[in-house]
């Protein structure tokens, strides 16, 4: 499966990231670069449970094709989706249910953040997710 | 001023966290075990291990003579004497529910549990569904503005249908000693039962159960440096008296029928099953080590760690505390930054402090706070480390800013 083009852009320049201080400062960016959920989806029903921020995650299928969007009140989390969303975005139903997504934080040099002791939120929308491809 | 651990070497894990780069200061959540204790594990296994209070062979004697020495050394340790019995459980959490279930049928409808706002969820679901069970009025007491129980409010919150008392000693979130002495009176002159949650508490100074005159007092192993997997309740012979067995099987019957039994009494009567046995030898020897230990000098490391991980935090802008600490912890928040996101980059720096609500939800939300940064010390715990803190803590924020 190819990589969408935004999310080979995110793999290099995670890839060439030197340390933590400089991973931390891409991840804030990504989250900012993340379109802003509309205020009205920010409801009890789009949010993510299991998370130590609020996370909200709405997803939609266009033609066959899934766009996903999502928001937090914390940063890291939203750099988080943020680069998971580029990797599932525009991809068919059955595209999405055979991505390796921690493979994918794994290769953006970012697996630790998918240890089942963080509370982070990322594998909770990560399930959230799969809920929603069903 | 360097404030450095005279025990840091007795405890052989802090020096392989600081291989991994790892500072560790979360040890309100558990600590890390002095070499005595991996001694007395190693000893315990390597030498053959057995079940205790039933076998007449040798290795059976041995280790039932093992497991009631510590028995003796935790009464020793809470200055129990005869007052009362030392009961073990597999958990602070399991001692408490053993208590909402043993007492049960002493509560009638319409009688009222007094807890306070920032107990520990193991402090106060127990009670909650205990309340639910029985149509119970579960009542909270108030804080005051320095995160102590509000004594005034609570004059009136202790009445005459109040059955029990269960109230934390020193909170794991706030790090503030609770008035246990005017609240246990104010029980007493009630004829309820008084219940302490030592579980933050038994870890810093010495305490005494016949001087606190509580009914109840429970702590954790596994937070007190001993092994995880066993907590400890003491009762006093009277109230124990009125607690009945909450889970059957092995070791805690006198006699069984097919269709009747009688139960022992306390504290076997409350050990149904095989106890973990190598976790109460191992608890024996930490108390040991720490029994040996200059308990003045650890009490003055631990208030000069504390003082100078406040006064770190009082320099450093935008940082707001919860409650007024006196030792052991502090919780806080940064103003305009997400408690997830300094946790986040904490973590990136080997920090181990906890974000988040503390288990202690209900209190978090009567703050206002979807969680906090807490740095919890223990007697290893140096000025390095907090000094290694506050470099992270300063760059995380940097960062953020």
């Amino acid at each position: 499966m190819s990589l969408p083009l935004a999310a080979a852009e995110a793999l290099h320049t995670f890839q060439n990231a030197a340390g933590w201080e400089q991973r931390a400062r891409l991840l804030m960016q990504f989250g900012d670069r993340l379109p802003a959920l509309d205020d009205a989806d920010k409801c009890d029903a789009n949010r993510v449970h299991g998370c130590e921020s609020q996370v909200w995650l709405v997803g939609e299928l266009h033609d066959g094709h899934w766009q996903f969007s999502a928001s937090s009140d914390a940063r890291m989390i939203r750099g988080l989706v943020a680069l998971l969303l580029l990797r599932v975005n525009g991809l068919s139903a059955t595209e999405l249910q055979q991505v390796d997504l921690p493979d994918w934080f794994n290769q953006l040099g970012l697996s630790r953040q998918l240890s089942p002791s963080r509370s982070n939120g990322l594998n909770a929308v990560l399930q959230r997710m799969n809920e929603l491809a069903l | 001023m360097m404030i450095p651990s005279p025990w840091r070497a007795d405890f052989p894990a802090i020096a392989a966290l600081q291989r991994q780069d790892q500072t560790y200061l979360d040890n309100a959540a558990t600590t890390q075990k002095p070499q005595a204790l991996l001694d007395a594990l190693t000893h315990y296994y390597a030498n053959g291990a057995a079940n205790v209070h039933r076998a007449q062979h040798l290795p059976g004697a041995h280790a039932t003579q093992a497991f009631e020495d510590s028995r003796l050394k935790v009464a020793q340790w809470l200055n129990a004497g005869d007052s009362g019995q030392i009961i073990f459980t597999h958990g602070a959490t399991s001692a408490l529910n053993l208590l909402a279930y043993g007492l049960e049928p002493l509560f009638h409808p319409g009688d009222e549990i007094v807890i306070s706002a920032l107990e520990h969820h193991a402090n106060l679901l127990p009670w909650q569904q205990l309340a639910q069970r029985r149509n119970l009025k579960l009542v909270i007491l108030p804080l005051d503005a320095d995160g102590l129980i509000d004594l005034a409010a609570a004059v009136h919150l202790i009445g005459p249908r109040t059955r029990l008392l269960a109230v934390s000693q020193l909170s794991n979130v706030l790090g503030s000693w609770q008035p246990l002495p005017a609240l246990l009176g104010m029980a007493k002159a009630q004829n309820a039962l008084t219940v302490v949650d030592g579980a933050q508490g038994v870890v810093h100074g010495r305490h005494d159960v016949q001087a606190l005159g509580c009914d109840f007092y429970v702590f954790s192993s596994h937070k007190l440096y001993g092994p995880d997997g066993l907590g400890v309740l003491f009762g006093r012979n009277a109230a124990l008296e009125q607690l009945k067995p909450w889970q059957f099987g092995g070791e805690m019957v006198l006699e069984a029928n097919y269709h009747d039994s009688r139960f022992r009494p306390a504290p076997l009567g409350f050990e149904a099953g095989t106890p973990p046995i190598a976790s109460v030898i191992g608890l024996g020897a930490t108390l040991d080590y720490l029994a040996g230990l200059d308990q003045d000098a650890v009490s003055v490391h631990e208030a000069a760690l504390h003082d100078y991980l406040l006064r770190g935090l009082a320099a450093r802008n935008g940082i707001r505390l919860l409650g007024k600490p006196q030792l052991a912890l502090a919780s806080f928040v940064v103003e305009g930054v997400h408690n997830a996101d300094l946790a986040h980059l904490l973590t990136e720096q080997g920090i181990a402090v906890r974000a988040g609500h503390h288990c202690a939800m209900p209190l978090l939300k009567s703050l206002e706070l979807a969680g906090a940064i807490r740095v919890s010390l223990a007697l290893y715990n140096d000025s390095e480390d907090l000094e290694r803190f506050f470099e992270a803590l300063d760059q995380a924020l940097e960062l953020l800013r």
